[in-house]
């Protein structure tokens, strides 16, 4: 048991599905889907509280230190509520439609490269995958709104429909032009690959990225960027998120397609939603912002280097626990606040304790190259520079629901199919002549000099 | 590694896309014949899936599953179906759907009795890794004429719908 543990951990630097290990396939998954469910409830309380702090509120405040114990009151509440089936529903599809959109929003994890070898397994057609099956999400959404046998959910689900295949066009355009640049040689000295084939494959383009030297973002520019801008826009029209909300639009359709559900049920939608929304988001930063990869991985190569990056996990998790801190420093010594004052000083040593932890652990494997210790050294960092990243999606998200108003229904499709797509399918031209142009401009160029 | 097509899941595979394709055609509800319908083509690309063919298989969700049927149940959702629901089959077309069966199910004859002269005893061997590029040179290098027949046609085909579906152009 132990050495077939092992077996993986010493072996060649593979994913467990490439070295078809299902035991650390399944701790990965189990690991994966744990880390989801927390970050979901994570959100729930960030974004109640930025949005707040946004609007000059304060938001939640009363469970816990800062509403800290909010999404843990919310989820027991949902699970206690009654769950109705409303009498003139399709119950078979009532009841599975939830399923269907948590199912496609999880499954997509299994593809999401966190680090070189951190995901469940790497499939040579992965980014091909994570769009189908995130598009499966929508048949949840349809589904639930046409079972709900109800009018304000099938004008959601109408809605959704309509908005999902309209923006996946855009969505895929811009990812196909990403696809392309892992192929094309590269500016000048970084044409590293060579033999001018592409991949598909969510840990083969951030490899390629790293080969190039460039995050695909700068990569052709400005292409990459109106690239990733498109991307940007749709991956918000395919989670259902503001300002392109309109399937759950609350003041046209009281709460859109889930009007009908209650319960454990709605709280599905939601972990499904979040969850999708984190998907795609890791989605755009492997494929324009480097995924795993950490700042400057090639200018400022070497173990020096690597040292002081990966000394970024714990630093983030004590300045956590300083701002944990400074919140219990500042709370008032009044007896009413004793608990309160205890439970956020208490955690804030835990979040410092992690951070110590995760200090430690580089100083540790330091010097002691090829043992397992510096590869979860290693593999610590790639995590965490993958996640910091996918945070700042997460935020942005909030920002634009704090920031931009509802769009009107004919303006997102007028957005979408005349503005978006004609963008699109002009960068993925391009990016194509240019990837073809460079190579024969450097061959004549060569030739001049010789 | 051992291999993932074993005869077990062409079974799995086989009997879910059988049992939807039957409940496509006896669902009176349109929805649920729709829903089955994705379950089949879910299964079939399974079924690329085990024929070593992840591209196609990756294609048929997108454009089948998540594209394609999205629009029925669009189009199904907009239609009145409690009208269609009760209404008889007024186009007697079961004959033509007879002769079909028959003629599959003699190719299924064929292919059970001759089949191991007519076919190659072993399966192609195709790096899975280059799936994806040998599809890419077989259809803009062998086939690229063909390839951009059917694009053509599509082309006429987009245009045709824009034209019937505007009233003013």
């Amino acid at each position: 048991m132990l050495s077939y543990l092992q077996s993986y951990l010493g072996g060649d630097a593979l994913t467990p599905g490439q070295a078809g290990n299902q035991l650390w396939a399944l701790i990965y998954i189990l690991v994966i889907f744990a880390g989801v469910s927390v970050v979901v409830m994570a959100m729930n309380w960030i974004e109640r509280k930025a949005l707040a702090h946004m609007q000059v509120r304060l938001g939640p405040m009363r469970v816990g230190p800062h509403g800290l114990l909010q999404p843990i009151a919310d989820a027991l509440k949902l699970m206690l509520k009654e769950d109705i089936i409303p009498a003139r529903a399709d119950s078979f599809v009532f009841w599975i439609a939830p399923l269907i959109g948590l199912l496609s929003a999880f499954t997509v994890y299994i593809v999401i490269p966190f680090g070189p070898t951190q995901a469940v397994t790497d499939m040579n057609i992965g980014i091909l995958f994570m769009l189908g099956v995130s598009s499966l999400s929508v048949l949840g959404v349809v589904m639930a709104g046409w079972a709900s046998n109800s009018n304000y959910p099938l004008i959601g689900a109408l809605r959704s429909s309509a908005q999902m295949v309209s923006y996946e066009v855009a969505m895929g355009l811009a990812v196909v032009s990403a696809v392309l640049m892992t192929s094309v040689g590269g500016i000048g000295m970084y044409d590293v690959a060579g033999d001018g084939i592409g991949t598909l494959s969510m840990i083969g383009i951030v490899q390629a990225q790293q080969a190039q030297h460039v995050w695909f973002l700068f990569k052709f520019f400005p292409l990459g960027l109106i690239a990733f801008f498109i991307f940007a826009v749709a991956m918000i029209a395919e989670t259902n998120r503001a300002p392109f909300d309109l399937p759950e639009a609350e003041s046209e359709l009281t709460a859109g397609f889930h009007t009908e559900y209650s319960g454990l049920r709605w709280s599905l939608f939601m972990l499904a939603e979040y969850a999708a929304m984190v998907a795609v988001s890791s989605i755009a930063v492997t494929l324009w912002l480097g995924g795993w990869l950490r700042p400057f991985p090639n200018a400022l190569a070497g173990p020096t280097w690597d040292f002081i990056f990966s000394l970024f996990p714990g630093l983030t998790f004590l300045a956590l626990g300083a701002i944990g801190m400074f919140g219990f420093v500042r709370m008032p010594a009044h007896p009413f606040f004793r608990v309160q004052k205890l439970g956020l000083g208490g955690f804030a040593a835990v979040l410092a304790l992690i951070g110590v932890l995760l200090l430690a652990i580089p100083f540790a494997a330091r010097g002691h190259e090829g043992t397992i210790l510096a590869g979860f050294a290693a593999g610590l960092s790639a995590v965490y520079w993958f996640i910091a990243k996918v945070a700042v999606f997460m935020y942005l998200y909030i920002w634009y629901r704090a920031t931009f108003p509802r769009y009107r229904f004919d303006q997102l499709m007028s957005v979408g199919w005349k503005v978006l797509l004609p963008i699109a399918l002009a960068v993925l031209i391009a990016t194509a002549a240019v990837g073809v142009l460079i190579p024969v401009i450097q061959v004549w160029f060569k030739g001049r000099a010789g | 590694m051992t291999p993932i097509a074993t005869p077990f899941f062409f079974y799995l595979l086989a009997g879910t896309m059988i049992i939807g394709g039957v409940l496509v055609i006896t669902r009176r509800n349109a929805v649920h014949s729709a829903l089955a319908l994705i379950v089949a083509l879910l299964a079939q690309a399974g079924m690329y899936l085990m024929l070593y063919a992840p591209f196609v298989a990756a294609v048929q969700i997108i454009l089948y599953a998540g594209g394609i049927m999205v629009l029925f149940l669009f189009v199904i959702m907009l239609v009145n179906l409690e009208r269609a629901q009760k209404e008889r089959q007024f186009n007697r077309i079961w004959p033509v759907g007879l002769l079909s069966a028959f003629a599959l199910g003699l190719l299924f004859v064929g292919v059970y009795s001759k089949g191991k002269t007519l076919l190659p005893s072993e399966m192609m061997q195709i790096p899975e890794s280059s799936n994806t590029q040998e599809i890419a040179r077989y259809l803009y290098g062998n086939y690229m004429f063909a390839f951009e027949i059917a694009s053509l046609l599509l082309l006429v085909a987009i245009i045709g719908a824009v034209v019937m579906a505007k009233k003013r152009i």
